[in-house]
């Protein structure tokens, strides 16, 4: 790392104008949701009623202070509907990350062990479905999920089946839907974990005896954690406040707090509520985010 | 890993990947309306989509907004990424860093919805423009990703070269520089594109009235339920976006063969 330096004025604009823009529209707009899910609804547009207002000077503040709307806030522990909605994200998140690696693994390592020349188009492959339209990809699986859909016309055209199976509006289907749109990003950090070790380590194990699974789970599998613990992270992190996913595929009954903050603006026009659910929301991954960048900086300051 | 079970582990995983997608552009050729019965091969789902006027004006509302967002954010995202990689340690640079990466994990409902309520709070009115300085919050952060990589495996001593036969920094920048970062530039303004062009929560939360993009008509179709009509416009984008991708994959390659061949 270099000491620190002046800047040129060039220098400092090419810093400013990104630093100023994130600022603005992406630091400053979380001060606007603490203050917004301090107010109360109102049926006004827009439908809620400031309890601040900065022009109005210090003293004027404390008397509004006493005011404040704790409204949302208190719905908000007093409704058990956000606390499920909390719980069913975590444990559809959770289940998500479990089986995208249960899938992600097994793909990475074989591209990892394909030929050196192939492995970059095997990886490019296995990213490219993510870039194109996640909502179309969800879509894909209405199409095949539904009770009359691909899969059960399939399946009872073969005779497995007689009547059609209910996969369509499922938890099962909300984390094959999740598990299918973030597994790109379970299969990179783990392609890169498993790409780079020295393939010497495995054939020691194996030259003092070890047996192949022996050799998995003692070198290769402890030797990849970093890219298990980097996958997961990308999952879970998005998997927690996904609203598509479970708008589209999974029942209406099936509670999860992204949905609920899009309900509670959209549908309800609460917007305090919304703004303290969105808190929530970021409560939840606060941790496992920090956990995130904590390895990234550490990955930042490596080379 | 033995050969035949790892060719079968890619086989499995790919058919997993892309059978879905392949399914949707095969379903978008179906001449019959149901779509588990196949009625022949037919192009009529595409002429009904060309007719449907609603449709074509979000699609060009998401084209619009697509690229005034990413052309914003490839100029906020190429000056961040080389702050990031060229200025040392500057003061609060933690802060700038969390701020580039941040907005790649955070919940897009978080994202669309703070800016809606920034928006209100400034007494902005929502429509397109809106839409585009929104999508460029979350698309000046890949931009920037991807130019960082890029610059940091650049090879200095061309720019040091420039300057010491006499270019000033502004002609060095010019005509060494970004010649040489073009590429990674290029793919970043391409994945901001895309990005814009598929996202549906965060335009649901700043649209305005006539700003409907695509996602947002899509989905709201999608709803209703399966229609042909929705497979072949998935079919026209999944070819845009593939033909994207194709871009963004040249335009990376020559910069990998260009690097080793200059410097190692």
């Amino acid at each position: 790392m270099r000491a620190r330096r002046r800047l040129t004025w060039g220098e400092r604009l090419a810093l400013g104008a990104p630093y100023a823009y994130l600022a603005v529209f992406f630091l400053a707009p979380f001060a606007l949701i603490v203050k917004i899910s301090l107010s109360r609804q109102a049926l006004s547009i827009p439908p809620y009623e400031p309890v601040f207002d900065w022009a109005q000077g210090p003293a004027v503040w404390l008397d509004k202070a006493r005011e404040l709307g704790f409204d949302a806030w208190r719905a908000l522990a007093a409704d058990s509907l956000y606390l499920e909605a909390m719980g069913g994200s975590l444990a559809i998140a959770a289940a998500s990350t479990l089986v995208a690696f249960l899938v992600g693994f097994p793909l990475a390592l074989a591209i990892a062990r394909s030929p050196e020349r192939w492995r970059p188009l095997l990886v490019a492959l296995a990213i490219a479905p993510f870039w194109t339209s996640f909502l179309i990809r969800i879509y894909a699986w209405i199409m095949i999920l539904k009770d009359e859909g691909l899969l059960n016309h399939a399946l009872m055209a073969l005779g497995v089946i007689a009547a059609p199976l209910e996969l369509f509006a499922t938890r099962g289907a909300v984390v094959l839907g999740i598990v299918y749109s973030y597994l790109p990003f379970m299969i990179l950090p783990l392609y890169a974990a498993l790409d780079k070790q020295d393939a010497a380590l495995r054939e020691a194990a194996a030259d003092l005896g070890a047996s192949p699974f022996r050799v998995f789970l003692t070198v290769t599998l402890p030797l990849a954690m970093p890219g298990v613990f980097a996958g997961a992270l990308l999952v879970f992190i998005p998997a927690v406040g996904e609203f598509v996913i479970p708008d589209l595929l999974g029942g209406s009954d099936m509670l999860m707090i992204g949905r609920q903050l899009w309900n509670e603006f959209f549908a309800n026009r609460d917007w305090p509520t919304a703004a303290a659910v969105a808190i929530a929301l970021l409560v939840l991954i606060v941790g496992p985010l920090t956990l995130y960048e904590r390895g990234r900086v550490a990955g930042e300051g490596a080379p | 890993m033995s050969r035949p079970l790892r060719l079968a582990i890619i086989a499995f995983g790919f058919a997993f990947l892309y059978a879905p997608i392949a399914l949707v552009v095969l379903y978008s050729f179906n001449a019959s309306k149901l779509v588990t019965v196949w009625g022949g091969f037919s192009t009529r789902w595409y002429a009904a989509l060309f007719a449907n006027a609603q449709l074509m004006e979000s699609a060009w509302v998401s084209f619009k907004v697509a690229f005034a967002s990413a052309t914003l954010a490839t100029l906020l995202g190429t000056a961040a990424a080389f702050a990031l990689a060229r200025f040392g340690r500057f003061r609060s640079r933690l802060l700038f860093s969390s701020m580039i990466y941040a907005p790649l994990v955070m919940p897009e409902v978080i994202i669309g919805l703070s800016i809606l309520l920034l928006l209100v709070a400034l007494g902005v009115e929502r429509g397109v423009w809106t839409v585009a300085l929104a999508h460029a919050t979350l698309t000046t952060c890949f931009v920037a990703v991807v130019v960082h990589a890029r610059l940091l495996d650049f090879d200095r001593s061309l720019e040091e070269a420039a300057m010491d036969l006499g270019a000033t920094p502004w002609t060095t920048f010019r005509t060494i520089t970004l010649p040489l970062i073009a590429p990674s530039v290029a793919a970043g303004f391409l994945l901001a594109f895309t990005i814009s062009l598929d996202d549906l929560v965060i335009a649901s939360f700043t649209s305005g009235p006539g700003s409907t993009t695509l996602p947002m008509r899509i989905y709201s179709q999608v709803r209703l339920g399966v229609t042909p009509e929705i497979n072949a416009v998935s079919t026209l984008l999944i070819g845009a976006v593939g033909g994207a991708l194709l871009l963004v994959a040249l335009a990376l390659r020559p910069a990998r063969g260009g690097r080793r061949g200059a410097g190692r």
